[in-house]
Formats: structure tokens, sequence, C-alpha cells
């Protein structure tokens, strides 16, 4: 996959080149500023995401939305997956599971919602672009949100 | 005054390490395994970020603001954010990549409330990603989500940008006008 982007990012950097070095010059010095930029706050999401994953294996994150049913289990599940960052063809496989073995549909919806649109571990970066007060605006819409996209998968499931 | 500035740049890792050096020392078997991801997460992070970057300087220096603005600006109307939908739809990648692109795409003049239905379609309405969902969790769920999660990208956006006044709309877009 990521070869693909350096073969596309090569092929166009070349057309640049033989179109204007100047510009070329002056899109990698952009390039290379936000890199800069970007490279703390980066540092930060990757300091908390690699925490979170390690203390939060799969296998915990099972036993707290397996067996729990009801609002607390909805809870914890919108706990764990604002505050985890698992990717997405690790996390629907272990939901899949999880439902076989008898996980809330509602929590299981939960989960998937927080996991994508809120990200604890993201906000300094996102902040970093957004500012504070943006970024808790939308994650914290997000985080009940989630709830709603809950309610909704487990009626139209129960259907 | 040199030694703040430095502060100021690397606060932000700096709380983080001391948020998460409590539990390295509570469960060091943990905190080891979590050294190991970092390390491995920092190289897949590196491998996607120059790329990335480069494409986006190449767009920010080709494609004029006159070229995108029309199209996503504050006038765009429904087509702009059916546009930004696509876009975020279409992407591939994870979200912490959609915020510097929703950089140069502010700089080139797309309205902020685009930007957040960009941002929002990024997170959850990624083409690849449902179709996983559906073959996992099955269709019902998964489009449901997909559905339910669209009204409440477009709604969010919607309220953000009521929310967020001028001043601090202005202090967001102003910061990547830089240059």
């Amino acid at each position: 996959m990521t070869w693909i982007l350096y073969f596309l990012t090569g092929g166009f950097l070349v057309l640049s080149v033989l179109f204007s070095r100047e510009n070329t010059k002056k899109a990698l010095a952009k390039a290379w500023k936000s890199f800069i930029n970007i490279v703390p706050a980066f540092l930060a999401v990757l300091l908390l995401v690699s925490f979170s994953v390690a203390f939060l294996p799969e296998r915990v994150i099972a036993s707290f939305i397996g067996e729990e049913s009801g609002v607390l289990g909805q809870i914890l599940a919108s706990v764990l997956g604002s505050l985890t960052l698992i990717p997405g063809f690790i996390a629907f496989p272990m939901a899949k599971i999880l439902v076989e073995n008898g996980a809330g549909i509602a929590q299981m919806a939960v989960f998937v919602s927080t996991l994508m649109m809120v990200g604890v571990a993201t906000a300094p970066l996102e902040a970093s672009f957004f500012g504070w007060r943006a970024t808790i605006l939308r994650n914290g819409m997000a985080y009940f949100y989630s709830f709603v996209v809950g309610y909704a998968v487990w009626l139209t499931v129960a259907l | 005054m040199k030694r703040r500035q430095i502060l100021k740049r690397w606060r932000l890792p700096l709380v983080s390490l001391l948020i998460v050096l409590p539990f390295a020392f509570w469960k060091p078997e943990f905190g080891k395994k979590a050294l190991f991801l970092l390390g491995e997460n920092i190289l897949v992070v590196l491998g996607i970020l120059p790329p990335v970057f480069i494409l986006l300087g190449l767009f920010d220096v080709w494609i004029p603001r006159e070229r995108v603005a029309p199209h996503m600006g504050e006038d765009s109307g429904v087509k702009g954010t059916v546009l930004s939908v696509v876009l975020g739809a279409c992407s591939a990648g994870p979200l912490y990549i959609a915020f510097p692109v929703a950089e140069v795409m502010i700089r080139k003049g797309t309205s902020l409330r685009n930007i957040f239905v960009f941002i929002g379609a990024w997170s959850t309405m990624r083409i690849p990603m449902i179709l996983f969902e559906i073959q996992n969790l099955g269709a019902v769920f998964g489009l449901t989500r997909y559905f339910v999660s669209l009204v409440g990208i477009l709604l969010m956006a919607l309220l953000m940008d009521r929310v967020l006044n001028t001043a601090e709309k202005t202090e967001i877009i102003a910061r990547f006008q830089e240059e």
C-alpha cells in the first residue's frame, strides 16, 4: 500500500521538476516545514497510542464489554473506544467474535463508533491544528452522538 | 527565552510522557511492550508521512486557491458539502493524516464547515473500511452505522460552525495563512 504512495509521489515530483524547478523547491520546503512542525504533536500521539494499546490489549477489552450488558456496558464501550486507537482491520474481526459470543449489538456499535470518531490520543495533534476548543467540541459531540448510533443500530438489527 | 520556546514546542510530548510514566512504573512488563510498540509505530508513521507531506506541498504550490475555493468555500452550498463527504470517504489512511490535508484545504479556501464534514467523513465513512465492516458485522449493522453517522457528521459540522464564534474561526484560518 505504502509503495503506491511513494510511486505516486515520485511521479508527481518528476512532473513538477519538469515544469518548474523553482516551484518544486518551494513545494519541498513547505513539505519539510509542515513535517518539522508536526513532529512534537505526533510524538505525543504515538506515546499515548502505544501505551493505551499495551495496557489495554484486545483480551482485556473483550472481557470488559464481552460479558456485561446494559447502559454500563455501553458507557464502558464508549470509554474504551475513545481511549484506544485500533485500526479497522483488527477491530472489526474482534467485534465479530465478541458479538458471536453474546456481546450486545448496541455496545458494539457504540464501541465501533467512538473508536472511529473520538480520539483522546490524537487530541493533542488535532488541537495543534484546530485549537483545543474546537477539538474538545468535535470529540465531545462525536462521543455523545455515538450513543445515538448505538441505539439506531440496535433498533435496525432487532428488526 | 530560547529555552522557553523549546519547552513550548515540546510541551505536548512532555505532558504525554508524564501521563504514561506512572503506568510504565506500575507495570514494567506492559511498559516494555509499550516502548516496543512506540518504536514500531514511529517507523510506520515515518514511512507514511514523507510522501504525504511532499504531495501536500506539491498540491499547495501547483493548485491555485481559485481552483478550490468556488467548489468548497463559503458559497459552495450543497455541492461543497457533497464534495467534502466524497473526498473524506474516498480517502485512505488513519485520521491523523486528515489534519495536515485539512490544513492545505483551508489554505486553499475551503470553508471550516466543509472541513469538519471532511474530517468526519474521513473518520467514519472510508469506503474500504465500511466494506470490511459489512463483511464482519453484517450489512444491517454496517449500513445503519454508516448512514446514521453521515447524518451526525453533517449535524455536527453545522453545530461546530454555529458554536465557534467568528474570532475563533478567523484564528483557526489565520493559523494556516502565515505565508
